[in-house]
């Protein structure tokens, strides 16, 4: 029952070959996504420069 | 005849394992309860979060956790291959090596954090990675075989997600989140001791110091009562805060009764009763606790859902 054996084995191999390549396939899908979620929320991000810019000033700020 | 067939019947070679095999190192019972308790900390949070980015939290969480599972079988292989309950585990049914386990878990555990960090905030990247070391070091390797309270100080791991959920919208940590965190935690030693009861024989032949091997199943039954009337207060607590309110405090003020009436009778009962009936007090008992946690963090849905206050009372 030799061959069987390696079938199994092969199958086991390709199983896990293909779960690897769904899995590396949904990590760039993720951060391509989350990129955009990001950068489409504008607001925060301006801040992060630590650049004083007059749409991030309140009316009470005194400048 | 292929050297793979001449090991085929004892242990799958290394490097050899199965998808579903790394799969099931993850613990996926333990991450449903990781997942949506983690939910409902991002979603009873004053703050909102954009969709995407509470998907991608939620799933790094999870992962976290899964890791931190990986990693708790790769130590705990040997006690592992003796309990019964742990036998079907992919490192002691051989189809993952030890060390495969490890890499698996290490770098699993990078990637979460790193991933969390960089889709929420620094301070949930923190916490994650406070939880998985806690689980892993604290617990598995430290506590679990030296001290009879490990499920209570270990208990904490899995408390965690709920409070890093809400660190993922708010970037902090308040008075909400840790009683969300002391919900969990307190409800852990009950919750586990009621499981040892009526799986004793598995820890003591695995030499792991549960309560019931080192202070006895009387000891034990004091036990549960004693942390079952800890956490009713705790439980409640939750009610007077910003995420609490009326629909929280009913099912709550319910499951609380509940989950005492059930120590108490176990608290009553001696082993002859116990044996007699097969353990039939204490595996409700444990029954019951899988709801009072899942339904006391659907209230807290419900109660962010309506927004029924205590002022429209």
């Amino acid at each position: 029952m030799a061959p069987k054996v390696e079938h199994e084995m092969h199958y086991r191999r390709l199983g896990r070959n293909v779960g690897l390549g769904l899995s590396l396939f949904a990590f760039v899908a993720i951060v391509f996504w989350l990129t955009l979620a990001k950068v489409q929320r504008g607001e925060p991000v301006e801040a992060f420069d630590h650049t004083a810019r007059p749409s991030l000033e309140t009316q009470d700020s005194g400048n | 005849m292929s050297d793979a067939s001449l090991q085929s019947n004892v242990t799958t070679p290394a490097g050899d394992a199965g998808f579903r095999d790394f799969v099931a190192l993850l613990k996926p019972r333990v991450m449903s309860l990781v997942v949506f308790t983690a939910l409902v900390g991002i979603l009873v949070a004053p703050n909102p979060v954009h969709p995407f980015v509470a998907f991608t939290s939620i799933l790094f969480i999870a992962l976290g956790g899964g890791a931190s599972g990986a990693l708790n079988m790769w130590w705990d292989a040997d006690i592992d291959r003796i309990m019964k309950r742990t036998q079907k585990r992919p490192i002691p049914a051989g189809k993952i090596a030890e060390g495969e386990a490890l890499g698996f878990g290490i770098a699993l555990s990078g990637i979460s954090v790193v991933m969390l960090a960089l889709a929420a905030n620094i301070v949930a990247g923190l916490l994650l990675a406070f939880t998985i070391f806690f689980y892993v070091v604290i617990y598995t390797m430290w506590l679990k075989r030296w001290t009879p309270q490990n499920i209570v100080i270990g208990g904490a791991a899995g408390a965690f997600p709920p409070m890093i959920g809400w660190a993922v919208a708010t970037g902090g940590v308040s008075i909400e989140s840790i009683l969300m965190f002391a919900l969990t935690f307190m409800w852990t030693p009950p919750h586990f001791w009621a499981l040892a009861l009526f799986m004793n024989d598995d820890y003591t032949k695995a030499e792991v110091p549960m309560l019931t091997v080192t202070h006895g199943r009387k000891s034990t039954r004091k036990h549960i009562l004693v942390y079952t009337l800890l956490l009713a207060p705790v439980a409640l607590a939750t009610s007077f805060t910003s995420i609490g309110g009326p629909i929280y405090f009913a099912v709550s003020l319910v499951l609380n009764l509940l989950f005492i009436r059930g120590a108490i009778k176990i608290w009553r009962r001696d082993e002859d009763e116990a044996q007699a009936d097969k353990y039939l007090a204490e595996r409700k008992f444990f029954k019951l606790s899988l709801y009072y946690l899942f339904l006391h963090f659907t209230a807290l849905l419900l109660q962010s859902a309506l927004g029924v206050t205590w002022g429209g009372f």
